[in-house]
């Protein structure tokens, strides 16, 4: 008993000096001696990710030897579905990935997310606010970010090159008119994964961001009310890019990570360009072969006459929610992943991009770098829509945009149908 | 009807057992029947209230049981839900098709195996595998060989100049769905068939070619007419798999392109597990069941009446 005891004195110590010190003592005082088991759901499924994920699961569990931590580890849309499935019966994952916003927020209506806000004080002030921002409620802190990014264009330079195009589009009219040279070329313009409803919303959010600005797409979510101008132009201006026909062959059945889907066919040089987050190359080199140095990165065009700033980004990032009855450990573990040391080895491996102050410097691929960069001189940030509003709004979006791409409606439609929904929910 | 009579009367003629032996019988039943009607209540009755009750209410799905009354309001949403409509839709046109090109082929292929043929045995078994599969497998297995860019499909038929987008057009997805379907049960299908052409005695057959009746005579006059019961099972199991298809159209399209190869039962998923909206997810499964209901108790006493005689249309025994 003296002996277990001692153990998990050390074991606690070493956590708290991972946690960046400061929870040891308090830790102490309640540590039982026995087993404990955490249940961390999580989805990253691309590497660099999902081994040093790994590795750091393995080391905590090497310093904590009373901690034994159960990773489950899904594809995305796999990962969203089984986590509403779980949290409607009531119970949470011990840990889970989030993407905070409107999501998070419902679970934690639903009581079944822990406020850490007091277990995590020591700690947030070594993270910068954009990554926290969607994390916080009400002054309250519900979870610690693992990364944060923005979206943006991702292009194979060599593509580019052979369709004439000098420098990246910096409006959205060159834009239209460098598919139209791509197109011309016999180059895929785009690749998108129309069965899996996510990536085509990118297109729609930043056109709503440059058009309508990021008021109003806050405003449009408190009065239910999509039903604008300015998201129907948005709308127009995405059916004008649909309407070029710049997907890939059979888009409207591939999915984003699948051997024959979007981060394949933009990595195997398939296609020209993808939107899409941080997570871009890892994925391409996972999925597809990887471009290597043809890779680069532009930031989404501005719309000549909207009211959104150019500098305007979207994105968002991840981060680690702790459940209600989770252990005490659970949040040494977010925090042993969220330190210095530890999270800075993902950064160097090119897998997410800083969270913590000072971080930057660990980011290797200038690719990364660029996105730092426009992360870092942001005007304002938006986080994903399907996740920023309630989910039956956030997946309405994805749907009526992937409807819209399809041709089935017009932006007409796309704005009532949204409208609708979002007047259900209220 | 007369001759029917005479069994029930048959029955009775034993001397009734004493009221004392009768209550012992009756407790026996209920013990034996007790474990199976506790788990029959609480995990389907329960859920169908359950579920029945939710419709009538907005709710996330969280927390308790819900408290927002709104009527039927999920309901007038549902059916003004031009999504829903298009379900029914591709239910009407699968069960068509199941009913007039699966069963037929089904049907043909378990004549060919009733002949004597070579490899009979092989070919039978061969025809049932993929039913012993999954639907998860059978699904990720097609969605690889009917990926438009690389897939064996494609592959295969662009040597004869042939090519197609499979299940990423919407106007080629519900065939393309309907294959699949047809891939994985035709050979159930068939081995109803052949269990049913085994059970015509040969006698039958044979006096027809006696009489001078053709292959296809014999076929339409006695094999079609006294195979009538296993044709209407196998259609009335059909009908109810394709009200409740779901797992191959999720693992296939997720029901898209945009909503064309949706099925009820993949809206009520999307519904109820991606957008939390319960309440109205559960609207969707109310109707999946009446609708199952109301099929399966009319194609019974309409349909299969003679079939199940004495089982669940007996009226009581009076018929």
């Amino acid at each position: 008993m003296k002996r277990s005891l001692v153990l998990i004195a050390a074991a606690v110590l070493v956590a708290g000096c991972g946690g960046a010190g400061g929870s040891a003592q308090q830790e102490g005082t309640d540590g039982s001696p026995g087993q404990v088991t955490l249940e961390w759901w999580h989805l990253s499924t691309a590497e660099p990710l999902k081994s040093l994920w790994d590795q750091r699961a393995k080391e905590f569990m090497a310093q904590n030897p009373n901690v034994t931590i159960k990773a489950t580890v899904l594809e995305n849309d796999a990962y969203k579905a089984k986590l509403t499935t779980i949290t409607q019966s009531g119970q949470a994952p011990d840990l889970f990935a989030t993407w905070g916003g409107g999501v998070l927020q419902q679970q934690i209506e639903a009581g079944l997310v822990k406020d850490i806000s007091t277990d995590v004080a020591d700690v947030l002030p070594n993270f910068t606010p954009a990554a926290l921002s969607a994390y916080q409620f009400d002054g309250k802190t519900y979870g610690l970010p693992t990364d944060i990014g923005v979206v943006g264009f991702w292009y194979n330079k060599e593509l580019f090159q052979q369709a004439g195009i000098t420098e990246p589009p910096a409006t959205w009219s060159a834009f239209l008119e460098d598919v139209k040279k791509l197109k011309a070329a016999g180059i895929t313009p785009i690749a998108l994964a129309g069965k899996e409803k996510w990536p085509g919303h990118y297109y729609w959010a930043y056109l709503a961001m440059r058009i309508a600005g990021l008021d109003a797409l806050k405003q449009a979510a408190v009065d239910n009310d999509f039903n604008r101008p300015d998201f129907v132009a948005a709308g127009q201006q995405l059916k004008a890019l649909a309407d070029l026909q710049p997907f890939q062959k059979g888009f409207l059945g591939a999915g984003y990570g699948t051997p024959d889907g979007q981060a394949a066919t933009m990595g195997n040089g398939q296609a020209a360009m993808e939107l899409m987050g941080q997570w871009a190359p890892a994925t391409q080199a996972d999925a597809g072969k990887g471009l290597g140095e043809d890779l680069g990165f532009f930031p989404f065009p501005a719309v000549e006459g909207g009211k959104g700033s150019a500098g305007d980004a979207f994105g968002g990032g991840g981060g680690l929610a702790v459940g209600t009855d989770a252990p005490p450990q659970a949040v040494e573990f977010v925090k042993y992943m969220t330190a210095m040391e530890n999270h800075s080895k993902a950064v160097e491996a090119g897998g997410v991009l800083p969270v913590l102050k000072g971080e930057e410097n660990a980011v290797e691929d200038p690719n990364l770098k660029q996105v730092a960069t426009m992360l870092a001189g942001a005007t304002g940030y938006q986080l994903y829509l399907d996740q920023a509003y309630p989910p039956a709004v956030g997946q309405q979006v994805n749907d009526s945009v992937a409807e819209l791409i399809g041709g089935t409606k017009t932006p007409e439609e796309v704005a009532q149908d949204i409208t609708e929904v979002a007047k259900s929910e209220g | 009807m007369t001759t029917l009579t005479k069994g029930p009367e048959a029955v009775r003629l034993p001397a009734p057992p004493p009221a004392a032996r009768r209550r012992g019988r009756w407790v026996t039943i209920t013990l034996f029947l007790l474990p199976a009607i506790v788990l029959f209540l609480m995990l389907v009755v329960a859920p169908m209230v359950v579920a029945a009750y939710s419709s009538l209410f907005r709710w996330n799905g969280f927390g308790g049981l819900p408290t927002d009354f709104i009527g039927l309001d999920n309901f007038t949403r549902l059916f003004s839900s031009e999504i829903f409509v298009q379900d029914m839709w591709h239910l009407v046109v699968l069960v068509a098709l199941s009913i007039f090109v699966q069963l037929p082929f089904s049907l043909a292929v378990a004549m060919l195996l009733h002949q004597r043929m070579r490899g009979r045995a092989i070919y039978r078994m061969v025809f049932f595998a993929p039913y012993v599969l999954s639907e998860v497998i059978t699904g990720v297995l097609f969605s690889l060989i009917l990926s438009p860019g690389s897939g064996m499909a494609n592959q295969v038929l662009s040597v004869f100049g042939w090519e197609s987008e499979w299940l990423a057009d919407p106007d080629t997805v519900l065939p393309s769905l309907f294959l699949v379907m047809t891939w994985k049960y035709f050979g159930f299908h068939m081995m109803i068939y052949l269990a049913g052409r085994q059970n015509i005695p040969d006698e039958l057959v044979e006096a027809a070619q006696i009489d001078g009746a053709t292959a296809w005579k014999t076929f339409r006059y006695v094999t079609l007419p006294l195979l009538g019961p296993t044709i209407r099972i196998s259609v009335f199991l059909s009908v109810i798999y394709t009200i409740q298809l779901f797992d191959l159209v999720w693992i296939l399209t997720g029901g898209g392109p945009s909503h064309a190869s949706e099925t009820m039962a993949v809206t009520m998923m999307d519904w109820g597990f991606k957008r939390s909206q319960v309440g109205y997810a559960s609207a969707i499964s109310v109707v999946m069941f009446v609708l199952s209901l109301v099929f399966a108790l009319f194609y019974q006493r309409l349909v299969m009446r003679r079939d199940l005689e004495g089982a669940t249309t007996s009226m009581g025994g009076r018929r």
